[in-house]
């Protein structure tokens, strides 16, 4: 008896999901084991977790405050990989857009009621400016996508440090690097008593459901739904390449400077030290995007989960003092069952009894429907 | 006086470069079989902490280099099953292992943060070849065994790849994986194994850094040179020997970065290599105008063969 790989005439509705919650939970249970192999109860040490993430305000806001980034930076990147543009690079996205936002805070005098809008307009700009490059260099010149935007991660990260270091370097700040505090007024509203910056959150979930409906619905989005799923019949259809990638990049990567805004305005009212500006969202917000198979409105689901994720892992360090490395290793664990999985999206495995002569066979088992469509 | 500098710029270059070389050379093999490895930077950071670890606690460089070449491997072969056999996103698999393997070797080398190695490879000279006057002190003085072994390793793969049958069969399971197939080549094997020394050069690559050129466990100690490496295999046009050249260039780079602090503030020089990279595949591409240049026909994707009835 072997196993025989049919390709699916279509994907059940429902699979997708199934892969990608089994994935989630196969990896859950990986975490489980990894409590055991720390000499903790991993049932206990799972309700401490629970506990510190999901019971009470303070800790459900810790939760949520995840959630934005993810959402924001996911939402963006679903739009990226339905046109099969591998945008890695939303780490430095994040970064550029609290660049800019800051350079707004700290640079522009008062603009009343625009204030806020100002900042997060300048988030979206400065990471979508970014992000053109490595989108017109693909689109333009065939430059691969995934090295540029990666090192474009680095550059962003670099140049952060420079200037908290050095031209933005606050007056008043001895012995740390970071800039002067924000002015009063670019405070974001927050929900009280946690680090919830409201409308971010609000626009994160505009953000998830308007790419859903422009993939669904505009002509920008048929465009990057044929880029990535047929190229060729994309050329014919007469997409225009250059300026869809153009599109596409600049909306992804602006999201993600809209969530580096929010990170700076919202939480720390400073342009500081990058891996706390980003603690890795932009790479945890590609998983984001994958579990959710393509559908913007998913990452409603995906990113709280993952935001969930990363809080979890903030417990394990600081309540049951595991390393936070862990939630790296969960993440890529994910990742990795759920690329695993994807064949079983568009294949379905059949049991093949060994069959002495080919014409018995024939006459015992009826292929099917796809079977047949197979050998045609 | 120069001439001097310019020969300690170049072996720095080549010390620098040569963990780049290493990560390099094994991509180039596994992508001239057809099968992109975005995990290059995870495989490094489990080889050199794979290293470092067998080093610290057994004291044999010989076991250090083996495990993390083992361990290289190992992970590749996990991306091999799932790109070569299962068929599944090769990108998504690479990126995969690099979170994950990233993750996980900080997390095993949290515990000897701060604890250098004992005894370190040592720093050797090659006999004859260190008396040849500009060339000697560039290339062959100094420098570490795993740096040599470097560049015989581009040579032997070079002679591999282009003068024998198993690099003809390779190269074309990464052409045109159809006609291999005709011609009687097991495409998924020569693939799955092309994967996997790639990873064993990879884990190499990073034990270097573990065991050599630092050597000293530390957060991230290969900060993104997996990364370089895959723009440095573009860069090479997937040619082992232009590899070197290419290594080295990368390496002056992170060199000059040393030497330039006066100038320029210590993050922005930090940031050059990365920005290099970037630019370097632009004028590639650039040059050759639209589209890859030299790269494999079938690169990155998988084959299935014909179903049959």
């Amino acid at each position: 008896m072997r196993i025989r790989w049919v390709k699916r005439s279509s994907t059940p509705p429902l699979l997708p999901l199934l892969v990608s919650g089994g994935s989630f939970l196969l990896a859950l249970g990986a975490a489980l084991v990894a409590f055991a192999a720390y000499g903790l109860n991993p049932f206990e040490a799972g309700a401490t977790v629970i506990e510190r993430t999901l019971i009470g305000t303070r800790n459900l806001g810790e939760v949520v405050r995840r959630t934005i980034p993810l959402l924001l930076a996911g939402a963006g990147l679903v739009l990226a990989l339905r046109a099969r543009f591998w945008n890695i690079g939303a780490e430095g996205q994040i970064l550029a857009g609290a660049v800019a936002a800051s350079g707004v805070a700290l640079f522009v005098p008062s603009l009343g009621a625009f204030t806020i809008p100002a900042i997060y307009l300048a988030g979206f700009v400065g990471a979508a400016l970014y992000g053109l490059i490595p989108a017109f260099l693909k689109a333009r010149l065939g430059v691969n996508e995934i090295i540029t935007t990666l090192m474009f991660n680095y550059v962003a990260l670099y140049v952060v440090r420079w200037l908290i270091n050095g031209p933005w370097r606050g007056k008043s700040v001895t012995g740390f690097s970071y800039s002067d505090r924000f002015a009063r007024e670019t405070y974001l509203p927050m929900v009280d008593g946690t680090r919830v910056h409201i409308p971010t959150l609000v626009i994160g979930i505009v953000l998830a459901v308007g790419v859903s409906l422009l993939l669904r619905y505009t002509r920008l989005g048929f465009s990057i739904r044929l880029m990535g799923e047929a190229p060729a019949a994309a050329r014919y259809a007469g997409v225009r390449l250059l300026p869809t990638t153009l599109a596409l990049a600049a909306l992804a990567a602006g999201a993600a400077g809209l969530a580096g805004a929010g990170e700076v305005a919202g939480i720390h009212h400073r342009l500081i030290e990058p891996s706390s500006i980003s603690m890795g969202y932009g790479y945890t917000a590609i998983l984001v995007a994958l579990l959710a198979r393509g559908r913007a409105w998913a990452t409603l689901i995906t990113a709280p989960l993952l935001g969930w994720v990363l809080a979890a892992g903030d417990v394990m360090k600081v309540s049951l003092q595991l390393p936070f490395q862990l939630t790296d290793v969960f993440t890529g664990f994910t990742l990795l069952l759920l690329v695993a999985a994807e064949p079983l999206l568009t294949h379905r495995p059949v049991l093949v009894r060994p069959q002495p002569q080919p014409a018995a066979a024939h006459s015992a088992v009826a292929p099917s429907a796809e079977e047949r469509r197979e050998g045609a | 006086m120069e001439l001097e500098l310019l020969t300690t710029t170049l072996a720095r270059a080549l010390a620098f470069g040569t963990p780049l070389l290493l990560a390099a050379l094994g991509e180039i093999v596994a992508e001239r079989a057809g099968v992109v490895n975005l995990g290059v930077e995870g495989m490094m950071m489990l080889g050199a902490v794979a290293g470092f670890v067998v080093a610290a606690t057994t004291g044999s460089l010989p076991l250090a280099i083996l495990a993390a070449v083992l361990i290289g491997a190992l992970v590749a072969s996990l991306h091999a099953v799932i790109a070569v056999v299962l068929l599944a996103n090769q990108f998504i698999s690479g990126l995969a292992l690099t979170v994950g393997g990233v993750g996980l070797a900080n997390l095993i080398g949290k515990a000897w943060v701060g604890k250098p190695l004992a005894a370190p490879m040592a720093l050797v000279d090659v006999p004859l070849l260190a008396d040849v006057p500009l060339l000697g002190p560039a290339f062959f003085k100094g420098q570490y065994p795993l740096t040599y072994a470097a560049l015989i390793i581009a040579g032997v793969i070079w002679l591999v790849l282009f003068r024998t049958r198993l690099g003809l069969t390779l190269r074309t399971a990464g052409e045109s994986p159809a006609a291999a197939d005709t011609a009687g080549i097991d495409v998924r094997l020569v693939r799955f194994l092309a994967v996997v020394f790639g990873g064993g050069l990879a884990g190499l690559g990073g034990a270097y850094l573990a065991l050599a050129y630092r050597p000293a466990w530390g957060e991230n100690i290969s900060n993104g040179m997996g990364w370089i490496a895959l723009g440095l295999t573009i860069l090479a046009l997937w040619h082992p020997l232009k590899a070197v050249p290419a290594a080295l260039l990368f390496g002056a780079f992170f060199t000059l970065s040393f030497r330039l602090q006066n100038v320029l503030p210590p993050e922005l020089l930090t940031l050059l290599p990365y920005l290099v990279t970037v630019l370097a595949l632009t004028l590639i591409a650039w040059r050759g105008g639209r589209g890859a240049v030299g790269a494999p026909e079938a690169l990155g994707t998988p084959y299935r063969r014909g179903e049959r009835e």
